[in-house]
């Protein structure tokens, strides 16, 4: 019966990290249907949302309340800087080269953290509180159980959004067809800017949650390719497949990790996205787009 | 435009060297490059042999991205298995180290092959994941196939044994390396002047429209996979020479991502570009050396700096090749060429 209750722990610290990889994911996928762009710089971003939390509630001294809007408006501001300066200017090229910029914008990130911040890594100035917590029996970490409910939310507010607000329908409407978007009045470069900023801030927002459990350190943005892995099999424009893809590799990772041990992480999860590439190429939730000469 | 270069007959259109000044500047070339380790001292003998093998695998990673267009995140790794093939050969067989080499790119190759083969389902950006994954599911091997690869700890590779002498020197293995690299980089010119090689361009332009011309995808595709790992295979397995010792993190993911970026910042679909792109991206790192000792007296701790200011520079780099200049250091070099065809007149 205590194998079982251990499972089912080990099963709950794996879907906290799993709603961390969805929301990550989530940044993935809302600035590939707005804008066709796989932004690889989503890691390094969210590891600078870490650092900027780092620096404002530590360096600065500020509370960490308020330290964390600050932060994520920070990976916004990242987001649009970013958006204008380097993407705009690439629209219209090949995919591939969009991506390359995006690694040499992680690389460039990377390089400027290690310069201000230094190479070794840190811990985030506790603001959820240690105490364990208690789910039936099965013993859940605070920090966990307090990620996963803030990407539970975040991921139904946008939900919401995409449903109901203005701008999330001016988004949809782009991504299906940016030049029917454009005769109807839908402002697309401005949309493009949104995407851009909402993406970056939701992974800076991700990196709190995961800088405030595992700590924070110049090489955190690898979190970003598990992220890629979610994408890639959930389907790269579909939200849905975003959340089911984090949650289920969440739960995987930390049943493999647990079982069969740590070094085993890497390869079932890139073991996954290659079966999953090679049934579905265009991911499980995604839109299979027909090619034509 | 070239002018003034009448050709009478198919076989001089199609030769590798089409001009006079052409030829002039590859003989010079061809007698730099054998002057060079008399020349040089052993830090700058190092730099040219490590800037020689990235060629070859940068080469290598042109002929699969640059003109077959599949994009591969997984050169780094071919180039370990050559070099995990060679030390593995060194240890057990023994057997002579040109044997060796070739058997590091068959093996490779064959690797390619099979990595290849999501190429046929998956493109794009797609296929640039899944040599990712397959990156990371082979340092996984490397790490845990202990009894072939010697775990964490790795393989140490004695030294190449040439008609009894061995290769320890940098100037030894100058002549080693100097000349598979020049042969490797004559045989990816003369590629694209065959079939195979007009081939991969085609797929690369219009991959549907190749297949409907009569190029079978799957060969040609599997084809460029395991010529582009042969390369990183030899690569790789000069590299174990050169180095002595291969463990896994000898060629970490991020190698891969340089490789691209050299034949990015080369220029993709040019054999120039790759040796360009190669021996640029190595070298900035050891100005950006000089310029931080330089800086040393004013800047304190400078030292320490350096590590972040690389990564700034080659992110910034590839970056700005991409934004500014996409056709790589090769449309420049074309552009001086040009400049100074017509000169004085304006192009």
């Amino acid at each position: 019966m205590s194998d079982f209750l251990f499972f089912i722990e080990v099963s709950l610290a794996g879907l906290g990290s799993g709603a961390l990889l969805a929301l990550t994911a989530l940044a993935f996928v809302l600035i590939y249907k707005a804008t066709r762009v796989v932004n690889l710089a989503v890691g390094e971003i969210l590891m600078l949302g870490g650092y900027l939390f780092f620096a404002f509630a530590a360096g600065a001294g500020l509370s960490p309340w308020l330290a964390l809007p600050l932060a994520v408006v920070g990976g916004g501001i990242l987001g649009a800087v970013v958006e204008r300066g380097i993407i705009r200017p690439m629209l219209g090229e090949a995919a591939i080269s969009v991506f390359m910029v995006t690694v040499g914008l992680g690389s460039v990130l990377v390089g400027f953290t290690e310069l201000i911040w230094g190479a070794d890594p840190r811990s985030l100035p506790a603001f959820i509180s240690t105490k364990p917590l208690f789910l039936g029996e099965a013993y859940v970490s605070r920090k966990i159980a307090v990620a996963f409910v803030v990407a539970a939310v975040v991921i139904g507010v946008f939900l919401m959004l995409f449903r109901f607000w203005r701008g999330g329908v001016a988004l949809r409407a782009t991504a299906t067809d940016q030049a029917a978007a454009y005769s109807c009045g839908i402002n697309v470069p401005g949309v493009f800017s949104i995407a851009w900023i909402i993406g970056c801030a939701t992974a800076a927002g991700a990196g709190i949650l995961l800088g405030a459990i595992g700590g924070i350190s110049p090489t955190m943005g690898v979190f970003g390719l598990s992220a890629l892995v979610v994408v890639i099999v959930g389907g790269l424009d579909s939200i849905l497949g975003a959340l089911v893809g984090g949650l289920a590799l969440g739960l995987i990772q930390s049943w493999t990790s647990t079982y069969l041990g740590g070094e085993y992480t890497n390869v079932v999860t890139f073991g996954i996205l290659i079966v999953a590439l090679m049934i579905r190429p265009y991911g499980l939730f995604g839109t299979h787009e027909i090619e034509r000469l | 435009m070239i002018i003034g270069t009448a050709k009478e007959s198919y076989r001089a259109d199609a030769a590798l060297l089409t001009t006079r000044p052409q030829q002039v500047w590859t003989a010079i070339l061809l007698a730099v490059l054998t002057t060079l380790p008399f020349v040089l001292n052993d830090y700058w003998l190092y730099l040219t042999c490590l800037l020689t093998i990235n060629v070859i695998a940068a080469t290598g990673l042109n002929i699969l991205t640059g003109f077959t267009g599949q994009v591969s995140l997984g050169q780094a790794a071919f180039m370990a298995v050559g070099a995990y093939t060679v030390a593995w050969l060194e240890r057990e067989a023994g057997t002579p180290f040109l044997l060796n080499l070739v058997l590091g790119g068959g093996v490779s190759a064959a690797l390619g092959i099979v990595v290849g083969i999501p190429s046929l389902r998956v493109k794009g950006l797609y296929l640039a994941i899944a040599t990712i994954a397959a990156s990371f599911i082979l340092h996984f091997v490397f790490v845990h196939w202990e009894s072939v690869t010697g775990g964490n700890t790795g393989i140490n590779v004695a030294p190449a044994r040439f008609f009894g002498v061995e290769l320890t020197t940098y100037f030894g293995l100058y002549w080693v390396i100097m000349p598979v690299t020049v042969l490797m980089v004559l045989g990816a010119a003369n590629l694209f002047r065959t079939r195979i090689g007009r081939a991969f361009i085609a797929i690369r332009d219009r991959d549907i429209s190749a297949e409907v011309l009569g190029i079978p995808l799957l060969k040609y595709k599997l084809m460029s996979f395991a010529i582009a790992s042969f390369y990183a295979g030899v690569a790789g397995g000069l590299w174990a020479y050169f180095f002595r010792v291969v463990t896994p993190e000898s060629f970490p993911f991020m190698a891969s991502v340089f490789l691209l970026a050299a034949i990015i910042v080369g220029g993709m679909g040019t054999i120039i570009g790759g040796i360009v792109g190669a021996a640029f991206m190595t070298l900035t790192p050891e100005l950006l050396r000089f310029v931080v000792e330089w800086l040393g007296p004013w800047v304190p701790n400078a030292a320490t700096l350096l590590s972040p200011v690389r990564t700034i520079v080659f992110g910034a780099l590839i970056i700005g090749f991409l934004v500014f200049e996409p056709q790589g250091l090769a449309e420049i070099i074309q552009r001086v060429r040009r400049f100074f065809r017509l000169w004085p007149f304006k192009t």
